[in-house]
């Protein structure tokens, strides 16, 4: 912290006069970058639409409301549909990513440096792809309908809930593992009595939370063909019927709130 | 598990079980049978819901090949200029809409924070993070795309818009745990509500102010990718084409790239919290 002489005395300052210039700099390139980039970025933009857009918003709330309440018959089969999805996918997702956690953590791999990598590679590209493209991957391959929908939540949440877990396998008291190795127990039994009862309230909230998010984003898969609620909001949208995307609307923030609320009941029993 | 023979059997005391077992996770057992009935009642209906086509899925292993065969040799050339203009398109989005909802999400925290913030204030802005936060990037992005038309536009708004209802809330979380001391020393200097804000507040959580928006960077840059699709521009668009076009080896060629560039940025992104912590 610099002290610099003035007229008055010397004057406190925060940095000193390289610093601030480095500063200065740092910030200057950063706004000339956001400025260069929106002038890309806005290149190709018809600003009369933009300015339009408040005319727009207005036109588009007039056609919203009312909801169509009526087309609520039509949508209780792809509801079902939706969370059929979103659980399916999480519960395979279960399946595949605990391997690939305890493959993946330090103190549990067989190899830390043939498998750990690999079983890290598997997480991470998973996980850098939503779920959405997972589906557009997957209807082209499976075709559309509820399979590709349940394998993208599974293929996206596979690097979420591995990752989770691993890092909760990572974080595991040793002792409670070497108190079981030393009873004489086979390396199944270290896994089955110091291992998993350490990490089950961790694994449980993970798997919830996941949950939690992956009927959020069921609700969206259809609008790549996979299936659920998303496929009526899609045609909606695509035949410009915006009383039913309201509806529509309605119905996945009401799906989404009422698993929140599960979720949240049955984390607060379980952990 | 084999038995561990070698132990000396104990003698059973007044007939009590003398070997222990886990206590179950539910203890009343009708409750138990109850929820795993339901649960295999669910599943089966689950299951046969799905309706699974076998004739497409046999016919989809030839398209899944060509996939993967598309995977192994990624074609990055021959709609480079595509893939290029997408990959920036998105990256420009990502940045810009990152730094606008920084710019929007700090009053939006300062709001939110009890401990800033009067009453109406901090539940005004707490509705507006819930209902940010309840609609998926997707929708929001649907809707822009009806206002201002196609185009990187309303993917800038609709990850904006994102951005406040995860940055307002993470922060204001922040503002909501610092130490009061530290404020309470700067107002008792004889400070204004401004000078409280700079000296007392925002060194405390300018750390987590950095983080947390380097990490919704990287978060954008991948929604990014996705809201493509219903035409909000982006490499997500670029990568729809290219599935439409049945071009699998531009479709990997733009997978590869989505998370070199979503490894690159996290490694960043790391480097950069190590050092301001």
């Amino acid at each position: 912290m610099p002290v610099q002489g003035g007229p008055q005395g010397p004057v406190w300052r925060r940095r000193t006069g390289p610093q601030a210039l480095a500063l200065w700099a740092g910030w200057l390139l950063l706004v000339l970058l956001l400025v260069l980039t929106w002038e890309a970025m806005t290149a190709n933009q018809i600003w009369s639409f933009v300015w339009d857009a408040p005319r727009q918003a207005g036109d588009l709330l007039s056609r919203m409301v009312p909801p169509r309440w009526s087309y609520m018959e039509r949508l209780w089969w792809p509801l079902w549909d939706t969370i059929n999805i979103a659980t399916l996918g999480t519960l395979s997702a279960i399946l595949l990513s605990v391997p690939v956690a305890f493959l993946a953590a330090r103190n549990t791999t067989p190899s830390r440096t043939l498998v750990r990598p690999l079983a890290l590679l598997v997480i991470v590209s998973s996980r850098s792809v939503n779920s959405l493209i997972w589906a557009l991957i997957l209807v082209t391959v499976l075709g559309p309908g509820l399979l590709a929908g349940v394998l993208a939540i599974a293929l996206r949440s596979i690097g979420f809930i591995g990752k989770l877990l691993y890092e909760a396998i990572e974080e595991i008291d040793t002792r409670q593992v070497e108190a079981i190795r030393a009873t004489g127990a086979g390396p199944a039994q270290v896994l089955d009595y110091g291992i998993v009862p350490q990490i089950l309230p961790a694994f449980a909230g993970i798997t919830l939370f996941r949950w939690d998010i992956n009927i959020r984003e069921s609700t969206v898969l259809g609008l790549v063909g996979a299936g659920g609620i998303g496929l009526q909001l899609k045609a909606s949208v695509d035949t410009l019927a915006w009383p039913q995307v309201t509806l529509i609307f309605i119905v996945i923030l009401a799906t989404v709130a009422a698993s929140e609320w599960v979720s949240a009941r049955v984390r607060a029993r379980l952990i | 598990m084999p038995e561990p023979a070698s132990i000396p059997a104990v003698p059973p005391a007044s007939g009590s079980p003398r070997t222990w077992r886990r206590p179950p996770l539910v203890a009343d057992w009708r409750l138990r049978w109850l929820l795993i009935l339901g649960a295999l009642g669910y599943l089966t209906l689950a299951i046969a819901s799905l309706d699974l086509d076998w004739a497409r899925i046999g016919e989809g292993w030839a398209r899944g090949l060509r996939l993967l065969s598309g995977f192994l040799s990624p074609d990055f050339t021959s709609r480079w200029e595509d893939i290029q203009a997408g990959l920036l398109e998105s990256l420009s989005m990502a940045l810009t809409a990152t730094a606008a909802g920084i710019a929007l999400s700090i009053p939006v925290a300062l709001g939110a924070a009890r401990n800033l913030s009067p009453l109406p204030l901090y539940l005004a802005c707490r509705g507006l993070i819930a209902v940010s936060r309840s609609l998926q990037e997707v929708i929001v992005a649907i809707l822009f795309v009806a206002m201002v038309g196609f185009g990187p536009l309303a993917g800038f708004l609709t990850l904006a818009f994102a951005t406040i209802g995860f940055l307002a809330k993470l922060l204001a979380e922040a503002i909501e745990a610092i130490d009061p001391g530290q404020v309470e020393s700067v107002r008792a200097t004889g400070a204004g509500w401004w000078q409280v804000l700079d000296y007392g507040v925002v060194p405390q959580v300018l750390p987590r102010l950095i983080g947390l928006s380097l990490y919704r960077l990287d978060i954008n840059f991948r929604e990014s990718a996705v809201i493509g699709i219903v035409g909000a521009g982006g490499v997500g668009a670029t990568l729809n084409t290219a599935m439409d076009r049945y071009e699998y080896g531009s479709a990997a060629a733009i997978l590869i790239l989505i998370v070199a560039v979503v490894l690159v940025t996290e490694y960043v992104s790391g480097w950069v919290r190590e050092r301001v912590h």
